[in-house]
């Protein structure tokens, strides 16, 4: 890797975004309004007293799932486009090295991701009254990594498509999975054995049972940094398969 | 003084079809050599294997005295393809701003690229509502941008105005007495013309490999692209009476 170069590939990536400014717009201001909808749904639902808020307990592990599910997508398509355009063969002839352009998405996206998940965290808190007995600034760093998650298993993804609408399939087939087993419908210790095996092996359970150890404790536990640490690896993981994907030679 | 490029018996299969069939060839440096042939008949193949993105069968490609595609010959080759290759959703100058940063180049770089490809004007303007000829000269400025002392340019004068495609062998000539050394290919014999040095192939073959003064000289006509006919045709009769002897031999 190359400061020079990894500074250069991450701004590059970031103007591409910024020259599409309905795509700003959409990141912005959609899980704002998706949050706003979760809110009037639960608003006239009973809480058991001692319990957060349905609200609170949904609005929480959302904060970490649009980084997650958004970013996925965005990636897997801005690198098919890389993929088909010709660029990425043409970087891979330059001094750019297959880490450069993978940590530039990383980073690009990353960021892009902290600002959604600042407006949806804003919106959340102040406009709704979200309670979490830990900070908000563990929140946002949660939800960011969950964006990289995304970015890392997006860049993995395009490798095995083809076309647009191969990419797009594998939002059911990779990240829909990993929503309806996070613990999100049903808690993970209520589900069959089997599928507590599965959803152990989703990064994104860990990525949602931190935000939920955010949520119940005023400070940091050592489950919710086994549980970073958990996705972490998984992003390292993915990015290193996705660099094995990038050949510079081919047939 | 030693060849640019050396390439020895090089094989080449893609998709179970022999491409490139036993090619040897020298590339002077300091000249523009014109890689000349039919649509189909090898030269983007030949050249990804000169840049060191084709997986070859047989031969070996030996570029700026080390083999093809050895990572730091990344520095010093810069390569175009075909089809232009350059982000649609940036300006021109971002393009060249970033292509330049690669090479550790800077801004100023970057514009005399842009200015060099007589793009200056345009310069401001997002790639993707530029008319062909102007796309694929911007994907030329980002190829020349790193200043790399071998060019290989994959038909960079299609499409081209003829005053354009007249400024733009002017440069290249230019660059060449400058000590670069390009290898261009082209489909359109009045080019040839304008080449030091001329490699021609035709169904993965070598035809001729010399100077256009010295291939007309050996078709004993003055248009090319006769003396190209006449050299395949009497290679394919003597392929036949070689055939035939053979063939009496055995008999």
């Amino acid at each position: 890797m190359n400061p020079r170069i990894l500074a250069a590939t991450t701004g590059r990536i970031l103007r591409q975004l910024r020259h599409d400014r309905r795509t700003i717009a959409l990141l912005v201001v959609v899980p704002a309004v998706l949050l706003t909808l979760v809110y009037f749904m639960y608003a006239d639902q009973p809480t058991p007293p001692g319990q957060p808020t349905t609200f609170d307990r949904i609005a929480l592990v959302m904060l970490g799932i649009f980084p997650f599910v958004i970013m996925f997508l965005v990636t897997s398509i801005a690198m098919l486009r890389e993929r088909t355009s010709g660029t990425l063969e043409r970087l891979l002839t330059t001094p750019l090295g297959k880490l450069d352009l993978l940590f530039g998405y990383g980073i690009a996206f990353g960021l892009a991701a902290a600002v959604q998940a600042a407006v949806a965290a804003a919106v959340a808190y102040w406009i709704f009254d979200l309670e979490t007995a830990g900070s908000i600034g563990l929140v946002l760093g949660i939800a960011v990594l969950d964006a990289v998650l995304g970015v890392a298993l997006g860049l993995l993804c395009s490798a095995f498509a083809r076309t647009e609408f191969q990419a797009v399939q594998f939002l059911p087939v990779v990240v829909v999975p990993q929503l309806l087993l996070c613990g999100l419908f049903v808690a993970r210790d209520q589900m069959a054995g089997w599928l507590q095996a599965l959803s152990d092996a989703f990064p994104l359970s860990y990525a949602i049972e931190a935000l939920q150890e955010v949520g119940a404790h005023a400070e940091p536990t050592g489950r919710m940094w086994r549980d970073v640490a958990v996705v972490f690896g998984a992003v390292v993981l993915a990015l290193v398969l996705a660099a094995a994907t990038l050949r510079r030679r081919s047939g | 003084m030693d060849d640019a490029i050396a390439v020895r018996d090089l094989v080449v299969d893609r998709g179970g079809r022999r491409v490139l069939d036993g090619i040897s060839c020298r590339v002077p440096r300091g000249a523009v050599t014109g890689l000349l042939g039919p649509s189909g008949s090898g030269k983007t193949t030949f050249m990804r294997a000169v840049v060191g993105v084709q997986l070859v069968s047989g031969g070996t490609v030996t570029v700026l005295g080390q083999p093809a595609g050895t990572p730091a010959l990344r520095h010093r080759v810069g390569y175009l393809t075909q089809a232009p290759s350059v982000y649609a959703d940036l300006t021109v100058r971002e393009n060249a701003r970033y292509f330049a940063a690669l090479y550790g180049r800077g801004r100023v770089e970057a514009d005399r690229a842009i200015s060099d490809v007589g793009l200056a004007e345009a310069a401001g303007q997002l790639v993707g509502t530029l008319s062909g000829g102007q796309r694929s000269r911007a994907s030329l400025a980002c190829a020349l941008v790193g200043e790399p002392e071998l060019v290989i340019l994959d038909e960079p004068t299609v499409g081209q105005d003829p005053v354009l495609r007249a400024d733009l062998w002017a440069r290249f000539h230019a660059m060449a007495a400058a000590g670069t050394t390009l290898l261009v290919s082209s489909h359109v014999m009045d080019e040839a013309a304008r080449c030091d040095q001329l490699l021609l192939i035709r169904q993965g073959r070598l035809i001729a490999d010399d100077s256009p003064a010295a291939i007309r000289a050996a078709a004993g006509v003055d248009d090319l692209d006769e003396a190209f006919l006449r050299l395949i045709r009497a290679g394919e009769t003597a392929a036949t009476s070689t055939d035939a002897t053979a063939a009496r031999e055995t008999a």
